[in-house]
């Protein structure tokens, strides 16, 4: 029994998506080994194999993963099944879209996003954007799992495992590598940010978001986020949406700006282990599941608040 | 070139859905249905590459039981030329949904396949890449933009933080993304026409494929409650819980 657990990376450190991961894959109980596909990728194979508890990491360094394509990714994950019982990745873009390619390749039924390994072979996933867990049994022989990295706690470092090279798998070449925008934000990404601050229709304008949103957040070293309201009244990017149809975070501290809380953006982030409320409406939805309200004009509240943090030495 | 559009019919995503007491499922009795929100993405997106020129005809299919006609329907009344309703009962598993695509496409032959990234009630984002796999051909999901280029596809994808662009060899699969457009709404006139066109009526069986689920549901449960907490009188007595209480500034 050994577990593949596929790596994101930047080819040259792991990223802490693999870290909470790899706490999952451990959790199945069999022995660890982690897959660094990618293109120059040496530096992040080193990283992997300091992990603890892995023990061995492969390296398939080759052109042909440089740009995450889904194609030559699942024909290399594929290529290693013979010696996997169960192949685990984080439910990162990346991932969301190569697994299943994985998945139907070996004919079994991936079991997507788990929150929990209850046992080898039975987890708990949510559905309907989290407002139902289910638990489920694979029967399949070999298992293909992502994991919901925001409730695993990453794993730290401790090991030393070798690091040998895997060889490339025939690339399909079905597809390829155009260009790639990547947004020019200091701000962390609004699945991995440990707080995000998010604003509603209240905001009233894409300037108000710049004006009173963003210093806020960027005081905090946070994310900004938007309800589907404030999206789709184009007060902020559909990149900012969080919700049952936007991006599903699970942040340490997530305040809620002018944000009335309908059900499709708890589901977004009702996860969040801190949830503060500012809204001037206090029948707002939003208060029922706030650990902190506060009942204020958000045009008074938030550059006060903002300057607090400033005066905390934030 | 022909496009082929699946769709799912889901509990409609403003309906806050509610676990069943025994833990067997949620409650799905007298709840509203409609079709999942990316795929209607999905059928908006074809509509417009035959209205660009770009595509002859746009057939929906939907796998699930004698209701998925209404699902059909409606992307029929968007505007699509044909349906296919799969008959299946109860639930069927990505896996399961992809091999009968496979067989509607290996006997329609479309040039593009659009599917939702996932549907709103199961969430698994699975469906989409398992049909790729399946009929090996290249995929792009998450897609924000969609250019025909002859036979092949140009495809911009939303991933973490940011951006991506590849070009893809046709036949190919697309799913959608939020930004990919606004999908337009059924006029009268369009859903009187709608009535009108054909749907075939196909089972699971007509197509081989065993539905045997390889997952065994053994409950569904209520997430943990969560309790609102208090109201903080000011900003002051905000930023104290926030530094104190919660210790997360």
């Amino acid at each position: 029994m050994t577990t593949l657990l596929i790596a994101e990376h930047d080819n040259t450190l792991i990223k802490d998506a693999t870290n909470k991961t790899l706490t999952a894959a451990a959790a199945l109980g069999a022995d660890v080994h982690v897959l660094v596909a990618g293109e120059n990728a040496k530096g992040a194979a080193d990283a992997a194999a300091k992990l603890a508890g892995v023990k061995k990491v492969l390296l398939a360094d080759n052109a042909a993963y440089a740009h995450d394509l889904a194609e030559p990714l699942a024909a290399l994950i594929v290529s290693l099944a013979p010696n996997y019982d169960a192949f685990v990745a984080p439910a990162t873009s990346r991932f969301k879209n190569v697994m299943p390619r994985v998945a139907a390749l070996l004919d079994v039924m991936q079991v997507s996003e788990i929150i929990k390994v209850v046992s080898p072979d039975t987890f708990e996933r949510p559905i309907y954007a989290g407002n139902a867990i289910q638990t489920v049994k694979s029967k399949d022989a070999k298992k293909v799992i992502t994991v919901r990295t925001s409730t695993f706690a990453a794993a730290g470092e401790g090991g030393s495992a070798p690091v040998e090279d895997a060889a490339a798998a025939a690339d399909p070449g079905l597809s390829s590598f155009l260009g790639e925008e990547v947004a020019k934000s200091d701000r962390p990404e609004l699945t991995s940010a440990k707080i995000i601050v998010s604003g509603g229709r209240a905001m009233q304008s894409r300037e108000n978001f710049a004006k009173y949103i963003e210093p806020l957040a960027d005081k905090l070293g946070a994310g900004v986020g938007a309800s589907r309201a404030a999206v789709d009244a184009g007060y902020a990017p559909n990149d900012w949406q969080v919700g049952q149809t936007g991006k599903v975070v699970a942040p340490e501290l997530y305040v809620a700006i002018g944000i009335s809380g309908a059900i499709q953006h708890l589901a977004g982030m009702k996860d969040s282990k801190v949830i503060v409320a500012i809204n001037k409406d206090e029948d707002a939805p939003i208060f029922q599941v706030a650990d902190y309200g506060l009942v204020a004009d958000l045009y008074q509240a938030v550059p006060e608040l903002t300057d607090a943090l400033g005066k905390l030495g934030k | 070139m022909k496009v082929l559009v699946p769709v799912k019919r889901v509990v409609d995503f403003n309906v806050k859905v509610r676990v069943k007491s025994d833990g067997t499922g949620v409650e799905l009795a007298n709840v509203k249905m409609s079709m999942n929100p990316f795929d209607e993405i999905a059928v908006e997106e074809a509509l417009r590459l035959k209205e660009a020129g770009k595509a002859t005809e746009v057939v929906v299919v939907s796998i699930g039981p004698a209701q998925a006609s209404e699902t059909i329907r409606t992307g029929l009344a968007m505007g699509a030329d044909r349906g296919i309703l799969v008959k299946a009962e109860g639930n069927v598993e990505p896996l399961a949904v992809a091999k009968i695509l496979k067989a509607v496409a290996d006997a329609e032959k479309p040039g593009l396949i659009i599917l939702g990234k996932q549907a709103i009630d199961d969430d698994s984002n699975q469906t989409g890449q398992m049909l790729a796999a399946l009929l090996g051909w290249s995929q792009a999901t998450f897609a924000s933009k969609l250019e025909v280029e002859g036979a092949d596809f140009k495809v911009t994808r939303e991933v973490d933080g940011g951006l991506q662009t590849l070009k893809l060899k046709g036949p190919a699969i697309v799913t959608t993304d939020l930004r990919l457009n606004e999908p337009r709404y059924a006029s009268l006139p369009n859903i009187m026409k709608a009535k009108k066109k054909p749907i075939d009526d196909k089972s699971a069986a007509d197509y081989g494929v065993d539905l045997t689920p390889h997952l065994e549901v053994l409950k569904t449960s209520e997430p943990p409650g969560r309790k609102g907490g208090v109201k903080v009188k000011d900003v002051a007595e905000l930023v104290s819980k926030l530094k104190t209480e919660a210790g997360v500034l």
